[in-house]
């Protein structure tokens, strides 16, 4: 690895933080601004400062593709289970109000599991996207 | 004490914006990346520094403060870092740095 003492500590230091912040976007998205996209978003670009800084093989070890592409899936899985299971509950297809005793109760619940699904599903789609991109450059495979 | 405040806040605010002003008219009128980067640089320390002092003697309560804060905290950390990694990629990029040319003498 290159010498660049000063990128690779401020990135181990901001990393953490990112991290933080988009679970915080995440889970108080019902509260406030931000949701799953937005988080999904923001956890992945925690991601791709890793693998700038420090290389895209490292990043590929941090992130191997079978865990993007599971997430990937089990992201859709969650949201469309959600709509789903409302359905046999007797509401309709994501209709939240059915998935709890109190109709307000189930809402809180489905739109976290929908949201979280999102995040999830946004956060693996953009990590491969980046993979991809990135590993069409040649010069970026040497370095490595 | 309200009338205090709002005029401290409100001087610290227009001098943070005058610091913006210089630093993007150095951002456009500087010869070459680094000083470019210098002018960009003081934009991001100075005047987000200033501006966010501002905004806090008008915050209405503690969160807002904490939050105003954090702000600083992470651009003080953030913009240093992005200015050392633009520089040092024009630097590894074969960019020389500007120098005054007397015997030319072309305007930058």
């Amino acid at each position: 690895m290159r010498e660049k003492p000063i990128l690779r500590v401020g990135t181990k230091f901001l990393i953490p933080f990112i991290l933080m912040f988009a679970l915080y976007v995440q889970f108080h998205g019902d509260f406030g601004p931000g949701g799953g996209f937005q988080a999904g978003v923001i956890f992945a670009s925690a991601f791709i400062l890793y693998a700038i800084v420090f290389g895209i093989a490292h990043a590929r070890r941090a992130l191997p593709a079978g865990i993007r592409r599971l997430l990937l899936s089990l992201g859709v899985l969650i949201y469309a289970g959600t709509g789903v299971l409302a359905l046999a509950e007797g509401g309709r297809f994501l209709d939240y109000s059915s998935l709890a005793a109190q109709p307000v109760l189930g809402q809180h619940v489905g739109i976290f599991l929908v949201e979280f699904g999102v995040g999830m599903t946004v956060f693996a789609a953009m990590t491969t996207i980046f993979f991809v991109f990135a590993s069409r450059d040649p010069s970026a495979r040497e370095q490595d | 004490m309200s009338l205090i405040l709002d005029t401290l806040s409100w001087a610290l605010m227009l001098g943070g914006a005058g610091f913006v002003l210089i630093g993007t008219l150095g951002l456009l009128r500087l010869p070459d990346v680094f000083t470019r980067l210098h002018g960009a640089g003081m934009t991001d320390t100075m005047g987000a520094g200033l501006l966010v002092l501002g905004m806090l003697l008008q915050a209405p309560d503690w969160l807002v403060m904490v939050k105003l804060v954090l702000i600083v905290v992470f651009l003080a950390f953030t913009s240093p870092m992005t200015s050392h990694a633009l520089a040092r990629a024009a630097i590894l990029d074969g960019i020389k740095p500007w120098l005054r040319q007397a015997d030319k003498g072309d305007a930058p």
